[in-house]
């Protein structure tokens, strides 16, 4: 349905806007009368945000060694703890537009090339200092120096320079990019103050809470940010306890030891949420559980073996039976309906005969290794399970080889020809493509070379125009599904479960599990 | 006197130098593993730049016996290093963590040894009859069965269905009061019980039912004392020394060996920090987990050695 409706919804549901006047503008906007009091309905009884209490989550993915610097982030629960203690300039918001944050605003010269960000004025870090441009400055500069670790350096690397110009930020770019924005929503570009170059790991910020307890891997209990601009956050206190044990975090959810848990695993969802004072929540994302090949090692150079494998998965079964349902079929392309400029291509099916008739055509004979491991994606050996036998009816000898867990992404992703593994997936096309299909991309694990898709791309990112842009990447779409080395079975729901005692769950969500992490912030605690 | 002061100190010498090689295995053991640190910590959101950065600030480019003899020398001075992945103090860091496995141990400590001490007293005293039979039997279907699906099953029932226990030990904090803490361990106390319960049983059983044959024992029958006297006063002081051992063995368990019980507990102990530091490659962490978990299983080995010498005078006064 149209956003600006349920915008005026929410307003009008929060009183911002009379009962009248509301219908008045959804008519303006040709609704009918009965649709829009429905809408309005439930807006109205999904508000009411109750305030103070304390929610509890119990997230997966923790570790002792977790850092609490922000550049070194790279699980769930550092993410939560991001998303409590600081914001980054901007975010995306709950239809995948995007909300400021630390910036107020932004607008782009009209090659793309230059963005100014107005930062918010009269803001606050939590520990009273006032936010400044140069706060900002030093931010971008610490993420992408020579010597950084940090996880957002290849967004940072088409950045020439950034500079602060009074309450302003400017940033040039080496080459226009209509997405910018989209990149700076990063949660490892959280604004520090000084950039976080005195204390990386302060946790100081401008976010709704305040980190008061952290036992890294263990518990992190963070208090409401009574300074905090914005009307983020309902509950006076949340706790974040680590449950990396999925038997352990449903029954800690089940006897109501916790309020949240993510990660709900899709084999016993359909139970968990019988029972009744359990929500089981499905959101689809744009993270893929995937088969790479090397595009320029043999056997997989030659297309016509890498559309025989294409033709030779069955992705309806994968869906069904490594996801239990909570999921979608992929198309052997990375980007699916959660991008903002997804056009749909026709779907590839599971055909035995044309999967043999190109491996004729490819001359090759023999087996095929496959490498696999639990570590790639929950259920891999399943899936490769799945793959072997339904390529052994088209003719494909199909030989899966068990990889350890440990060192798999040093070892045998990106290294070796052809393997399981997961994208969790990108804001834009742009920055999934740069970031795995550019022929230059560190992470090219499919070592896709083309110089038509390179050019489109780059082209893509100048390109200000909507309607020339989406028809880029449905092109580029089209090249990756016929000649790349992906082979994109499905794409995983995020599956996160609540308790009856939280009230506020949006559906739909774009971004991360749990409401893109911001679920215990919009939730509340029903009084 | 003085040889068992010599044999005492022959005793604690042998495991320091065991306690010595064992820090070179462990040192050697982590060098082999697969991927490098680097990348564990960046994952696979590493870029080639970060990981060399990385590598570099670690001091992994540094050969590896000379990490050896630094990190050995910091060991001796009681410094464990700092952490790789978080920068931070691992002896902080452990002290909290030992502590709490140190607690958790205890107490299933507490309960387990004189419960299994006491059914293998009964089980003798009942012997080959049916209350033998049932704990025999209880005792060994529980340490047939994974630990974990143990600590499942007793989530399952008294943490969700009957809600009588909290099923995961989040609530637990170092800080709380002892009552408090006591019930957010109940049930991995209860599973690690059932774990180490048989063992102790058994070999309790096992070593009375040796004594009993003895002569003495048909004396102390015949002078009209009854069955379970018999079996406290004078067969168990005489089969103290196997039973110290296979406690000790069980104690050093209960440290070293619930790994698998603190990550489906979650319970912040060492096991949780070994494994957490294992699959990020933080060597130094694992290092330090790897000289502690040994130094305990040294000891509590050493412990038993020491009380079997001093119960029985034929290794007090060796010939």
């Amino acid at each position: 349905m149209n956003d600006h409706l349920h915008f005026l919804a929410r307003h009008a549901a929060a009183d911002k806007l009379s009962r009248r006047d509301f219908m008045a503008k959804a008519a303006a906007l040709g609704f009918s009368a009965a649709a829009a009091g429905t809408l309005l309905t439930s807006q109205a009884r999904a508000a009411e945000p109750q305030k103070g209490g304390t929610i509890r989550m119990g997230l997966q993915g923790g570790s002792t060694t977790d850092s609490l610097d922000p550049a070194l982030s790279t699980n769930m629960v550092a993410l939560m703890m991001i998303r409590l203690w600081g914001e980054s300039l901007v975010e995306l918001n709950d239809d995948g537009g995007l909300d400021g944050k630390v910036a107020e605003s932004y607008e782009a010269s009209a090659d793309a090339r230059v963005w100014t960000f107005k930062i918010r004025e009269g803001i606050t870090f939590s520990n009273g200092k006032s936010v400044t441009a140069e706060d900002v400055v030093k931010t971008m500069e610490r993420h992408s120096g020579e010597d950084t670790k940090s996880g957002a350096l290849g967004i940072m690397r088409g950045i020439k320079n950034v500079s602060a110009d009074g309450n302003n930020v400017v940033i040039e770019l080496d080459s226009p990019n209509a997405d910018l924005p989209y990149l700076l929503a990063d949660y490892h570009l959280v604004i520090q103050p000084n950039g976080g170059l005195d204390d990386p790991t302060a946790a100081i910020g401008t976010g709704p809470y305040i980190l008061k307890d952290v036992d890294m891997g263990v518990r992190i209990v963070a208090e409401k940010n009574p300074n905090h601009w914005g009307d983020l956050g309902h509950a006076d206190t949340i706790e974040l306890v680590v449950i990396n044990d999925n038997t352990a975090r449903v029954a800690a959810l089940q006897s109501g030891q916790v309020d949240m848990i993510d990660r709900v695993p899709p084999r016993t969802a359909k139970l968990v949420d019988r029972a009744p004072n359990i929500n089981v929540h499905s959101t689809s994302g744009p993270g893929h559980y995937v088969f790479i090949m090397h595009c320029d090692t043999a056997p997989f150079d030659n297309n016509d073996l890498r559309m025989a494998l294409k033709y030779g998965i069955n992705r309806q079964e994968m869906v069904d039976k490594v996801l239990n349902g909570y999921g979608s079929v992929g198309n052997d392309s990375p980007i699916n309906s959660s991008y903002p400029m997804f056009t749909p291509a026709e779907q590839r099916e599971y055909d035995p005969d044309k999967a043999m008739f190109h491996l004729k055509k490819s001359g090759h004979d023999g087996e095929i290794l496959l490498r696999t491991s639990d570590n790639s994606f929950p259920g891999a050996p399943d899936a490769a399970a799945l793959f072997q036998q339904s390529c052994a009816s088209a003719g494909i000898n199909l030989n899966v080889k068990r990889e350890p867990n440990d060192g798999y992404w040093s070892e045998v992703w990106n290294a070796q020809p052809f393997c399981t593994s997961y994208w969790g997936g990108r804001p834009t096309q742009d920055q999934m493509f740069t970031t795995a299909y550019l022929s230059t991309a560190d992470w090219n694990d499919t070592r896709f070379n083309n110089e038509k898709f390179d050019q489109l791309l780059l082209a893509a990112r100048a390109e200000l125009d909507t309607a020339k842009r989406t028809q880029m990447y449905a092109d580029m779409g089209e090249i990756q599904r016929n000649e790349g080395g992906l082979i994109c079975p499905m794409f995983n729901d995020f599956v996160d479960a609540t308790s009856d005692r939280l009230g506020g769950w949006v559906e739909n969500t774009k971004g991360q599990p749990l409401m893109n992490a911001y679920a215990p912030m919009k939730m509340w605690v029903k009084a | 006197m003085p040889l068992v002061i010599k044999l005492l100190a022959q005793r604690i010498a042998l495991g320091l130098i065991l306690l010595f090689l064992v820090s070179g295995l462990i040192f050697a053991g982590t060098i082999i593993l697969p991927g490098d640190v680097a990348q564990s910590i960046l994952g696979q959101s590493a870029t080639p730049e970060a990981l060399a950065n990385l590598r570099a600030e670690l001091g992994l480019n540094e050969p590896a016996l000379q990490r050896y003899l630094s990190w050995l020398g910091g060991l001796v001075q009681g410094d464990l290093g700092t952490a790789l992945t978080s920068g931070r103090d691992i002896g902080e860091s452990i002290s909290q963590r030992l502590s709490n496995t140190l607690f958790l141990a205890f107490w299933a400590a507490i309960v387990a040894v004189p419960l299994a001490i006491f059914l293998g007293l009964l089980a003798v005293r009942f012997r080959e009859r049916w209350p033998d039979k049932a704990i025999s039997g209880v005792t060994l279907a529980s340490i047939s069965i994974p630990e974990f699906l143990i600590g499942y099953v007793l989530m399952f029932f008294f943490g969700v269905k009957l809600g009588w226990f909290y099923p995961t030990a989040t609530a637990f904090r170092p800080d709380a009061a002892l009552f408090d803490k006591l019930e957010s361990i109940a049930l991995p106390v209860a599973t690690l019980t059932l774990v180490v319960l048989a063992h102790m049983m058994r070999m309790t059983r096992a070593a009375i039912l040796n004594v009993m044959q003895s002569a003495y024992i048909e004396t102390a029958e015949l002078k009209g004392l009854n069955g379970l006297q018999v079996i406290v006063r004078h067969a168990l002081p005489n089969a103290i020394a196997p039973i110290v051992n296979v406690v000790m063995l069980n104690l050093a368990y209960l440290v070293v060996g619930v790994v698998v019980i603190e990550v489906v507990f979650v319970y912040p102990g060492m096991g949780q920090y070994l494994v957490d530091s294992v699959s990020k490659r933080d060597v130094p962490v694992v290092q330090a987990c790897g000289i502690i978990f040994a130094a305990v299983y040294i000891g509590m080995n050493m412990i038993a050695d020491i009380v079997s010498i001093l119960s029985n005078p034929r290794l007090r006064h060796p010939k």
